[in-house]
């Protein structure tokens, strides 16, 4: 198989009911928003892409090697992920919870340490800084704002310092400008850091606007892929979603409208 | 050793002496009755006060761990069943009238392997927390209908309240055998839940986020099984049922940790083993005709403790309220 190593890749994914023949190949340093409507597939995409969901036939590709032959720290190592509405069970403080995404780094029962404590605490430093959340270290997580919520649990899975990064709605429940200032800091983690970045998104603007490539999902099927321009287009979306809809404006700051 | 864990160890040095100096009769240390203070103090106070901290810490460490595994400040280690079923163990031992001392405990520590052989076939594959713990709620009816079934049909009076007694738990005139028999079990229990510590952390997110974080849902099962069935089938074995601690003590002491679940476990384990000490010594010394029941004790004073902890809850006041 030729190509680049550096991929993470579907391949004719099936599960019954929810996927049906889905392929799919990511690349390092690119944001990819996955949209569709709902009970389209996509929470089930990304879980078999994180290698949590075992697809019924068909197999997810992390470099070339099959991701379930990898022991499950070893492959939360290099993929984070992100669920949906994740709950915080206890009230921790935010340093301490973003601390947690470096448990796969870290010796416990049976399990050998693959980072030091020094790189520990620095991953955990940078996560911080990533999501500009140094000055509420200190803060426990019931005293957040939604959006001071929504950072703190992406610099959770930052803290694990993985390769490829997904994230099942992360901007659910944000405003406009909490869900944008969420969406650039991701887009840097792409740019600054080359990390591969795959975000399901409910929000078409927000993919049409910041990603590099969209994927549409209908019925569990891929109908579209490609630079959000093309993969968005009107009569796609018009057609998928249901609703006569146009994009009004600038490229970078298109706006959806019902026709 | 983290400054709680040391505190609450220091406390522990100055509780044990003192509660071996007080009691129906008191030992002056400085001027001791040597003839019968040696008897009282080695044979009867000494392996009491030692199994109360045994039992106390192993009902902590396990209330612990479960309020980590279930992400809720409300569970307690008998949701899986292992007390009951142990409990049942005992008195089909009294049932049968088996005499040899060491029948109880068996007959006993044989109940809580079973419940933790069905917890283990029955969880299946999925190692589902929802799932799982139904399994521990259904052992635990159907241990308790079998136990009041084997009351129901108490061959004497005496077996009767022998078994009634003996449910409502207690560490009185328990023998070094006792402590040398549970000592080693709830430690080993201990141990099992302090090494899944580090998978309850990632369970604070949640399932997916745990796995994510390559938790095996397996694994950790087979660890809490371990841990909650020697810790609880120890105590039941040696005490009979005593509730409450495994409830409590883990609120007790949460505050004083940064609330990571593998934080909490050994200084569960120590502040269960002072507290159980504590009431064991007030139990002898109360001025009652006979003396009141560890196992009663424990359950009058934590009822209202939990009540209150329902009231804050439901006010959302709790700062652990975060039940999602």
């Amino acid at each position: 198989m030729p190509g680049s190593p550096d991929m993470l890749r579907a391949d004719n994914l099936v599960l019954p009911g929810r996927l049906a023949g889905v392929g799919l190949t990511l690349k390092p340093g690119e944001v990819t928003a996955i949209v569709g409507p709902n009970g389209a597939g996509k929470s089930s995409l990304v879980a078999c892409l994180a290698g949590l969901l075992r697809p019924a036939s068909g197999e997810v590709l992390l470099d070339d090697a099959p991701l379930a032959a990898l022991s499950p720290r070893h492959r939360a190592r290099r993929i984070g992920y992100l669920p949906q509405s994740p709950e915080i069970a206890w009230d921790v403080m935010v340093e301490t919870l973003v601390a947690l995404g470096r448990l796969p780094w870290q010796g416990a029962a049976l399990h050998r340490a693959h980072a030091t404590p020094a790189d520990d605490a620095r991953a955990v430093e940078e996560a911080l800084a990533a999501m500009d959340l140094a000055d509420l270290r200190h803060r426990p997580v019931s005293r957040l704002s939604g959006g001071e919520r929504a950072r703190a649990l992406v610099a959770r899975v930052l803290a694990g310092e993985p390769r490829w990064l997904i994230a099942d709605e992360p901007l659910a429940n944000l405003d406009l400008a909490h869900a944008a200032a969420l969406v650039r800091l991701l887009r840097r983690q792409a740019d600054d850091e080359g990390r591969g970045v795959l975000l399901v998104l409910h929000d078409l603007a927000t993919a049409m606007n910041h990603a590099d490539r969209v994927v549409v999902l209908a019925d569990g099927r891929v109908v579209a892929d490609g630079p959000p321009a093309t993969a968005l287009a009107d009569d796609l979306v018009s057609r998928i979603w249901g609703l006569p809809a146009r994009w009004l404006g600038e490229p970078g700051a298109k706006a959806l409208v019902l026709a | 050793m983290t400054r709680l864990e040391l505190a609450l160890v220091l406390a522990l040095l100055v509780a044990v002496p003192l509660s071996l100096l007080a009691g129906r009769v008191w030992i002056d240390p400085l001027h001791p009755d040597l003839a019968n203070a040696t008897v009282i103090l080695l044979e009867l106070r000494l392996p009491r006060a030692l199994l109360a901290i045994t039992l106390g810490a192993g009902l902590g460490a396990a209330g612990a761990a479960m309020q980590g595994y279930l992400r809720n400040p409300l569970a307690d280690p008998g949701l899986f069943g292992v007390a009951p079923t142990a409990a049942l163990g005992a008195v089909l031992a009294m049932w049968t009238g088996a005499a040899a001392a060491w029948a109880l405990p068996l007959f006993a520590l044989s109940g809580a392997g079973a419940a933790m052989a069905l917890l283990g076939l029955l969880a299946g594959r999925q190692a589902n927390v929802a799932l799982f713990t139904l399994t521990g709620l259904m052992i635990a009816s159907l241990s308790g209908a079998l136990m009041s079934l084997a009351i129901s049909l108490a061959p004497t009076s005496f077996a009767l309240s022998e078994i009634v007694t003996w449910l409502m738990g207690a560490v009185t005139d328990r023998s070094w055998a006792d402590f040398v028999l549970a000592a080693p079990l709830t430690l080993a229990g201990i141990v099992a839940l302090r090494l899944a510590g580090s998978d309850l952390d990632g369970l604070v997110l949640g399932e997916a986020a745990a796995r994510s974080l390559g938790l095996d849902p397996r694994r950790l099962q087979a660890k809490l099984i371990l841990g909650i069935g020697l810790t609880v089938g120890a105590g039941v074995a040696v005490a009979g049922i005593i509730g409450f601690v495994g409830l409590v003590v883990p609120h007790l002491v949460r505050p004083f940790t940064d609330r990571r679940p593998s934080r909490l476990i050994v200084p569960a384990a120590l502040a269960g083993a002072l507290l159980l000490l504590a009431a064991d010594s007030l139990c002898r010394l109360l001025p009652l005709v006979t003396e009141l029941r560890l196992g009663i004790a424990l359950s009058l004073v934590g009822a209202p403790f939990f009540l209150a902890l329902l009231l804050r809850l439901r006010r959302g006041a709790g700062p652990d309220a975060g039940l999602a």
